[in-house]
């Protein structure tokens, strides 16, 4: 039918059609909030990170210890069976230089943000975080990273609560 | 070695039951742009009209209806596929709009596709829109809350950090270099050359173009995405009986569906390589009957929204080995002219991408290529057998189709 069709539907608009009122529009804001309950699971995990600490759960059918922790394993389809700890040190499995904030916005200082395997979690099992102490041609995969911590009494029970990963420095495991 | 013959769809299902033969007899789509003037209802009948048109029935004809539409937040009107159902064709019909992310756009023909293999109905109607211009300052501010509200939203991520993620991981695991990937994207775009509902062909572009376009997130640059756009796209469906009733010569026929999604949990698997589109792939390829890919497909659509996605497919897809995609293309084998054309539509990266409507390059290329009405995007030799494949959500989802001429 491209063969046989010659007009094609749509009227093209520009920016400045619409945000100057050139084109009949109207507008509207929603105003929703959302208060979610973190669940069992992530509970703990807020918990424990406020306390310094991350914690994972394990699964006694795969032996897998399961980080972000969970409730049930969606593997093996069953409820997982204790709680344990996971190190706060980890390696770097990807990640990316952003000059983009949240809303597409162009950022002059790049945010460092990727994926980090955590130390004690069962392979490839970790968390999105950001980096530090590093310059954007230092960072790579691969790299052996450690949590920077926020003080205790500016810990509010978030994934905040670590400011990011630093490079493992020499004589540390 | 005999390659067995492509199957029609006729036959045994993934479950084992009796399916009827499915046919695709018309495909319609509306330009593609940033901003368009008409409303999601207007953009669906203009493509669901087109449609018909092109099968040459009429809306009596249509026995159910099937739409497909991404978020809700980008029109920012929940229940979208009530609120655009008149222009779909739907009202007073059988009609269901489903939503599988970024994998809309391929897996609304496989929802349209139960209900005539299972002989519920005769004809059915698929249309897919998205308009996602009407979301200010931009459609990232919405696309955000698709992270998990704990473990990633404190961070504040920006959408395109999956694909930097995934793209990086890709990229050092098989030592792809830039300059490759950049290949997909000045392929793509100059595909779209020909294609009349195109966002964003562009007859010139080179691969410095690419490397030299302003970096995003790293290792993703302006030119290696696709852009927002608005647009629709619709196919018409029908049942092997009705096409032969009705005397219809232009169809091609489903051969196979698959479809499968992973878990959110994403920071638990490694992002090289796509285990969800092997998985669809694998299920669309048992029910056509088809053990080897590579020789049994003549030319893929797989879904490009950034041009690393293109490889990666294909690898997912079966087309290619683990890291043999950026090989393929350096080869040229993935060009129009080449001997598995990928994208021949100019994909997402030339074409656009709303998200849903991306419908019009991956099932409407298929239908247009295997009947011989792509015009200027026709393949030079002659081709039997395509695949269509999306892909969406948190990098977990991807579906099949494979049609036949």
């Amino acid at each position: 039918m491209t063969v046989r069709n010659t007009k094609w539907p749509g009227v093209e608009l520009s920016a400045a059609d619409l945000h100057e009122g050139k084109v009949t529009s109207t507008r509207f804001r929603p105003d929703a909030k959302y208060a979610w309950s973190a669940g069992e699971a992530m509970s703990r995990f807020l918990e424990e990170l406020q306390a310094g600490r991350l914690i994972g759960r394990t699964c006694g059918k795969c032996e897998r210890i399961l980080f972000p922790p969970r409730m049930f394993c969606e593997e093996c389809f069953r409820p997982t069976d204790e709680w344990t700890y996971v190190r706060d040190t980890g390696t770097i499995e990807t990640f990316s230089v952003s000059y983009l904030d949240k809303d597409a916005k162009r950022i002059t200082e790049p945010i460092l943000v990727g994926v980090v395997s955590l130390d004690g979690a069962s392979p490839k099992m970790g968390m999105m975080h950001y980096f530090g102490e590093m310059t954007k041609d230092d960072i790579h995969i691969g790299m052996r990273v450690k949590a920077v911590w926020k003080a205790p009494e500016d810990r509010r029970g978030s994934v905040l609560d670590i400011e990011y990963f630093r490079p493992v420095r020499e004589g540390e495991s | 070695m005999a390659v067995r013959p492509v199957g029609d769809g006729r036959g045994r299902g993934p479950g084992g039951g009796t399916v009827r033969k499915v046919g695709v007899i018309g495909a319609g789509m509306t330009l593609f742009r940033r901003r368009l003037q008409e409303t999601p209802k207007e953009l669906c009948y203009e493509a669901a009209r087109m449609a018909l048109d092109s099968a040459g029935l009429d809306l009596a004809d249509v026995n159910m209806v099937v739409s497909g539409s991404a978020p809700d937040a980008f029109d920012g009107v929940h229940m979208k596929g009530e609120y655009f159902l008149d222009g779909c064709g739907g009202y007073r019909k059988p009609y269901t709009r489903v939503y599988t992310g970024g994998g809309t756009g391929v897996f609304s023909t496989i929802a349209g596709w139960w209900h005539v293999a299972s002989g519920l109905a005769d004809v059915v109607l698929v249309v897919n829109e998205e308009k996602m211009s009407s979301c200010q300052p931009h459609p990232q501010s919405v696309f955000a809350n698709i992270w998990d509200p704990i473990l990633d939203r404190p961070l504040k991520p920006n959408l395109v950090w999956i694909f930097a993620m995934e793209m990086n991981r890709y990229m050092t695991v098989h030592k792809v270099r830039k300059e490759d990937i950049a290949l997909v994207a000045v392929k793509n775009k100059r595909n779209a050359v020909e294609h009349p509902c195109a966002q964003l062909a562009d007859p010139n572009i080179t691969v410095d173009d690419v490397l030299r376009s302003e970096v995003m997130a790293w290792p993703v640059q302006r030119l290696d995405i696709s852009p927002p756009s608005d647009g629709a796209a619709a196919v018409v469906l029908a049942s092997e009986d009705f096409i032969r009733r009705r005397k219809i010569r232009d169809r091609a026929w489903i051969s196979g569906v698959g479809w499968a999604i992973d878990s959110t949990m994403w920071t638990d698997r490694d992002l090289y390589f796509p285990e969800y589109v092997a998985r669809a792939a694998k299920m669309a390829y048992k029910m056509a009957k088809i053990d080897a890919p590579r020789r049994q497909i003549d030319f893929a659509e797989p879904y490009d929204p950034f041009d690393y996605k293109e490889l990666h497919h294909l690898e997912g897809l079966l087309l290619a080995d683990k890291g043999e995609a950026p090989i393929l293309t350096r080869e040229g084998v993935t060009q129009r002219d080449g001997k598995l054309p990928v994208c021949p539509s100019g994909g997402l990266l030339g074409v656009g991408n709303p998200i849903a409507a991306t419908l019009g390059m991956k099932i409407g290329e298929l239908f247009w290529q295997l009947t011989g009405q792509a015009g200027g995007r026709q393949i030079p030799h002659e081709v039997h057998t395509g695949v269509s494949q999306a892909w969406g959500d948190l990098m977990q989802y991807g579906c099949v189709v494979v049609m036949k001429a």
